[in-house]
C-alpha cells in the first residue's frame, strides 16, 4: 500500500520533459531522506485502451510484491493528438533508521493512435537503461508492440485472450523469434506440469512415463491454448510425434505417436470459474491412471482407486500476472518447444 | 528430446523440483522452534504447492494431548507466525490427517506407536513413504532419539528413504560433538543426516557464493596479495530476552561463532568448488576449517576477547546489564560478546587476519563481512585539506540491508587534486522482485529432497569445534568478572587488543 508519493503532471508534453521530471522527483525524495532508494529491477511498458486503463491499473495493483520497478503505461485514446503525462514516484514504506525504503515509478502517457507506429521513440527515453524491458499489450494494439520490439527483451502475452487459437499461437511463435515470451497461458499450467513431473519422479514410477497411453485434459472453455501448451510440453519432453488434432464435439481429439504405443489425446472444455486448466487424466498401457482436478485446498488426485488432496493454494488471476512479471527475469527453455508442438497439434 | 528412464525428462525447466512422498515426524513438536518456525514453514510450503504430492505430518513430544489438541496447537502457531495469512482450506487439508504421539523420548513404546502411525500412513498412501525425522528437542535428547529410532527399526524402510534432520547445537564441546556424531552415524549413514545451521538456508549466505564465483572481477584480488584483513561481524542490539536458561549455559562463542560465523568465514575463504553439489561444496569448506590452527591456551589471550553487556541505553531506552537480566545468575561468567582473530594457513590466505566478533546489546543490528584491501603502494595526491585516503573496502552486508558496498577514493570537486573516500552501493532489495523464502522452508525442502549442500557435514562440525573448543575451555577456566561494555556501545574496549598493528574495528 502506498504510504507516500510525489506526482508530476503535464499536458502537451514530451518524453524528455517527462524524464527530467522523474529525475527531479527522485532527487526530491532522496534529499528528504537518504533511505529512499529507487528499485531497479525491470521496465514494464503497457499499451492499453485509455477507457480500460483503470482495469489494467487494478490488475497491476494486485500483483503484490512483483511490481516492475518502472511501469510505463501508454494509454491510447482514439481522439488524442498530443501527449499528456503523469509521473508518480511512490513508496510502500517510510525508511526506518539504518534501513531503506523502495521507490517505484509509474508513468502514464496518454497518446493517440497515430503515435503507435513509432511508440518506441516516446518510450525509449523513459525506460531505465540496462534493465530488462517487458512489453505488454492486453488490448491488442499489435502495431505498438511491433514498434517496441527493438527496445524490449521480453514480451508478456496471454494466449488465452485471443479467441482465435491459431492466431494466438502464431503470434507467440513470431514473438519468440526475437524476444523471450512470458505467456500467462503457459504459467497457468505450471502447477499441473510440476505435479505431473512429481507424480512420475519416484524411481518406481519413472518407467511408467514410457507407457503413457492416453491423456485427457479438461480446461476452461476460453483456455484451449493452455491445454495445448500442456500437451505440447508432454509431447516434447517425452518424445511423442505430434499429429493434428481433430474437432470432436466441443473439444479436440487425436493420437500422438510414442515409442511404444500411440497416445490417445482429448481436450475437453469444462465450465469452471477461472481460466486455465480444470483437470487432467493420464492413463498407462499397464492399466494405471492418475487424475488431477481442482479441489478444496489444492488438487484432488486419484491414482487408480486411491484419492487424496495435493496441497496448494490458487494464485488467482492477479497472482498469475505477478508470476508473469517475475518470470520476465528468468528463462524457461521448455516453453518454445512446447509452443511449437502445440502449433503442430493444430496444423500438421 | 526423448525420455530416458534414468532421468525424469519432465523436470527440465521447472523451478521447483519434485520431492518424493514423505511423512515428516517432528520430535519436540510442541516446542518454541516448532511453533515459531517449523509449522509455519510447512504451511507456507503447502500453500505454494511445494510439499510432496503425498505428505503426512506427525508431532511427537512429552506433553500428553490428543491428536485434535495438537492439530489446534498447529493451527494457532501457523496463524500467529506464518509469513502469510493462511488459506483455511489449505490449512485444513494440511492438518486433516495430522497425528500426535506423546511420550518421553527414551520410552520404547513411543517408537512402537510411531512405527504403527508411519505404517498406517504408508498403507493410506498405498506405498512406502519416505520418512524424515526432525529433531527439534533439547540437544541432550538427540542421541537418545536417534538410537531409539535405530532400535525400533525406523531407520530403514526398504524402498523408501529415511532422513534425520538435527537442529543446533550439535554438541557443546568437541568431545560431545564427536560422541554425538558417533552415535548418530551408528544408526544413520552420513548421507541420511542433515545437520541444521539455519544461516546456510539464508539467501544472503548463498549469495556469497554467487558473488564470489559468478563475478570474475573479485577473484584476482581475493587472496593475501591484495587483501589486508577480513572482519566478520554479527551484532545484535537486543539482549537475551527470555532465553537466559539457554544463553547462560551457551554464551556468544557457542551460540554464533562455532557454527554460523565459522560457516561465513568458510564462504569467504573457500576455493571455488568444481560443481555446486553437497560433497564438493562441503569438501572445500572443510579444507578451510582444517587450515585454521586450533589455538593453544597460551595463544588465547592474544587472539580472543570476551565481554558482558552492562547497563546502558539502546534506542533511547535505559536497559539492564546482563547480570541483572531475569534468570541470569549474578555471578555469571557467560560472555555476551566475543571477538577472535584467526588465520587460515594456506597459500591463498597466509598472514591475513580474519577477525570475528559477535555480541548482544551492541549499537545496532548488523551482520556483515568487511574485506579490507591493502593500500596503494604510492600516493602522489595532496592529503592537505582532505579526509585522507583509506584502503578500499568491500562490505558484504547480510542483514538488515543485504547488499554490497565498495569504498573507493574519489576526487573532491574543486581546483585542487584532493581525494576522499566514497561508497559505491548495491542493495539486493532494489534489484529483485522476489522475497527471500524463510530459511527453514528451504532447508526442510532440501532435506526431504536429500540435498545436503546447505547442511553441515560431520567433519565440518568437528573441525569447527576443534577451533572453538580450546577457547571455550579457557573461558570456562578463567575466573571473572568479564570485561564489561555499555549496552548500546561498540563492545568492550579490550576488543582492540587482538587487532594487528594498523587494523581497526569497523564501526558497528
Amino acid at each position: 500500500m502506498t504510504v507516500r508519493d510525489q506526482v508530476w503532471t503535464a499536458q502537451d508534453t514530451s518524453p524528455s520533459e517527462i524524464e527530467a521530471a522523474l529525475r527531479r522527483l527522485l532527487v526530491e525524495f532522496h534529499s528528504e531522506n537518504e533511505g529512499y532508494w529507487p528499485a531497479r529491477v525491470l521496465n514494464l511498458v503497457c499499451v492499453v485502451d485509455r477507457h480500460w486503463s483503470g482495469e489494467i491499473a487494478n490488475r497491476l495493483r494486485g500483483v503484490g510484491r512483483y511490481h516492475a520497478s518502472r511501469t510505463i503505461v501508454c494509454a491510447v485514446d482514439g481522439r488524442r493528438t498530443k501527449l499528456d503525462a503523469t509521473a508518480t514516484i511512490a513508496t510502500d514504506a517510510e525508511p526506518k533508521p539504518g534501513e531503506f525504503a523502495l521507490l517505484r515509478e509509474t508513468i502514464v502517457v496518454e497518446c493517440g493512435p497515430h503515435h503507435l507506429e513509432h511508440l518506441d521513440t516516446i518510450v525509449d527515453p523513459l525506460v531505465v537503461t540496462d534493465l530488462s524491458t517487458v512489453i505488454w499489450s492486453p488490448h491488442g494494439h499489435w502495431e505498438a508492440l511491433d514498434s517496441l520490439r527493438r527496445l524490449a527483451q521480453v514480451v508478456l502475452l496471454d494466449s488465452v485472450d485471443d479467441p482465435d487459437i491459431d492466431e494466438a499461437l502464431r503470434r507467440a511463435c513470431s514473438f519468440s523469434d526475437d524476444l523471450y515470451v512470458v505467456d500467462l497461458a503457459w504459467l497457468r499450467s505450471t502447477p499441473w506440469r510440476e505435479r505431473v513431473a512429481a507424480a512420475f519422479d519416484p524411481p518406481a514410477r519413472r518407467a511408467d512415463l514410457g507407457t503413457i497411453s492416453a491423456i485427457h485434459v479438461r480446461h476452461h472453455p476460453d483456455s484451449v491454448v493452455a491445454a495445448l501448451l500442456l500437451l505440447g510440453w508432454l509431447a516434447t519432453r517425452l518424445g511423442w510425434e505430434p499429429a493434428r488434432l481433430m474437432k470432436r464435439g466441443e473439444g479436440l481429439y487425436g493420437k500422438l505417436g510414442a515409442r511404444r504405443q500411440d497416445v490417445e489425446v482429448t481436450l475437453e472444455p469444462q465450465p469452471i470459474g477461472v481460466r486455465g486448466l480444470a483437470g487432467l487424466t493420464i492413463e498407462t498401457a499397464r492399466g494405471e491412471s492418475l487424475s488431477l482436478d481442482r479441489g478444496e485446498g489444492g488438487l484432488r488426485a486419484v491414482r487408480n482407486d486411491h484419492a487424496w488432496t495435493i496441497l496448494g493454494a490458487s494464485r488467482g488471476e492477479s497472482g498469475i500476472l505477478g508470476e508473469g512479471i517475475r518470470q520476465a527475469l528468468l528463462r524457461d527453455k521448455t516453453y518454445r518447444p512446447a509452443l511449437n508442438a502445440a502449433n503442430a497439434l493444430l496444423h500438421l | 528430446m526423448t525420455a530416458t528412464l534414468q532421468e525424469n525428462p519432465l523436470t527440465e525447466g521447472l523451478e521447483r523440483l519434485p520431492v518424493h512422498p514423505t511423512t515428516l515426524v517432528i520430535f519436540g513438536a510442541t516446542g518454541d522452534l516448532s511453533k515459531r518456525k517449523l509449522l509455519p514453514a510447512i504451511y507456507n510450503l503447502a500453500h505454494e504447492g511445494a510439499l510432496p504430492e503425498t505428505f503426512f505430518l506427525v508431532g511427537c513430544s512429552r506433553s500428553d494431548m490428543p491428536h485434535g489438541d495438537f492439530r489446534q496447537l498447529a493451527i494457532d502457531a501457523i496463524n500467529e507466525f506464518s509469513r502469510r495469512k493462511p488459506d483455511p482450506k489449505v490449512l485444513d487439508a494440511l492438518l486433516e490427517h495430522v497425528r500426535y504421539v506423546p511420550g518421553t523420548f527414551d520410552d520404547a513404546s513411543v517408537y512402537a506407536k510411531l512405527d504403527k502411525t508411519l505404517d498406517e500412513f504408508d498403507e493410506k498412501a498405498g506405498e512406502p513413504l519416505n520418512r524424515a525425522f526432525y529433531l527439534s528437542t533439547a540437544p541432550s535428547f538427540f542421541p537418545v532419539i536417534v538410537e531409539a529410532i535405530g532400535k525400533a527399526g525406523l531407520d530403514d524402510v526398504g524402498r523408501a528413504e529415511v532422513r534425520c534432520i538435527i537442529e543446533k547445537p550439535f554438541g557443546t564441546t568437541l568431545a560431545e560433538a564427536r560422541d554425538l556424531n558417533k552415535r548418530v552415524l551408528g544408526v544413520f549413514r552420513e548421507k541420511q543426516v542433515f545437520r541444521i545451521d539455519h544461516y546456510l538456508g539464508k539467501e544472503t549466505v548463498q549469495n556469497l557464493m554467487a558473488f564470489r564465483f559468478a563475478n570474475s572481477m573479485f577473484e584476482p584480488v581475493w587472496n593475501r596479495n591484495a587483501i589486508a584483513s577480513v572482519q566478520i561481524t554479527a551484532a545484535e542490539d537486543i539482549g537475551i530476552g527470555s532465553r537466559a536458561g539457554y544463553y547462560d549455559s551457551a554464551g556468544a562463542l557457542r551460540d554464533l561463532v562455532q557454527n554460523h560465523m565459522l560457516q561465513l568465514l568458510c564462504h569467504v575463504a573457500m576455493e571455488p568448488p568444481a560443481r555446486f553439489n553437497a560433497d564438493e561444496v562441503r569438501d572445500e569448506k572443510a579444507k578451510v576449517l582444517h587450515a585454521i590452527q586450533a589455538p593453544t591456551e597460551a595463544d588465547i589471550a592474544q587472539m580472543a576477547v570476551r565481554g558482558q553487556y552492562a547497563k546502558g541505553t539502546v534506542g533511547g531506552e535505559t536497559v539492564d546489564g546482563y547480570l541483572s537480566e531475569q534468570d541470569v545468575p549474578s555471578d555469571s561468567n557467560t560472555e555476551t560478546y566475543v571477538a577472535l582473530r584467526l588465520f587460515v594457513d594456506n597459500w591463498r590466505w597466509a598472514g591475513v587476519p580474519f577477525y570475528l566478533r559477535t555480541g548482544k546489546r551492541l549499537a545496532r543490528k548488523v551482520t556483515e563481512i568487511a574485506v579490507t584491501l591493502k593500500p596503494v603502494p604510492h600516493l602522489g595526491f595532496e592529503q592537505d585539506g582532505s579526509l585522507g585516503i583509506k584502503p578500499n573496502q568491500l562490505i558484504l552486508t547480510l542483514q538488515p540491508n543485504e547488499g554490497v558496498s565498495l569504498a573507493l577514493a574519489a576526487k573532491i570537486p574543486g581546483t585542487r587534486m584532493r581525494i576522499r573516500p566514497v561508497n559505491m552501493e548495491f542493495l539486493y532489495g532494489t534489484s529483485f522482485l522476489s522475497q527471500s523464502p524463510e530459511a527453514y522452508e528451504r532447508l526442510i525442502m532440501d532435506a526431504m529432497r536429500g540435498d545436503a549442500t546447505l547442511f553441515t557435514r560431520n567433519d565440518e562440525v568437528e573441525a569447527q569445534w576443534e577451533i572453538c573448543d580450546p577457547i571455550v575451555h579457557t573461558f570456562e577456566n578463567t575466573p571473572g568478572p568479564l570485561p564489561q561494555y555499555e549496552a548500546g556501545s561498540q563492545g568492550p574496549q579490550e576488543a582492540s587488543s587482538i587487532l594487528l598493528p594498523g587494523d581497526a574495528w569497523r564501526a558497528i
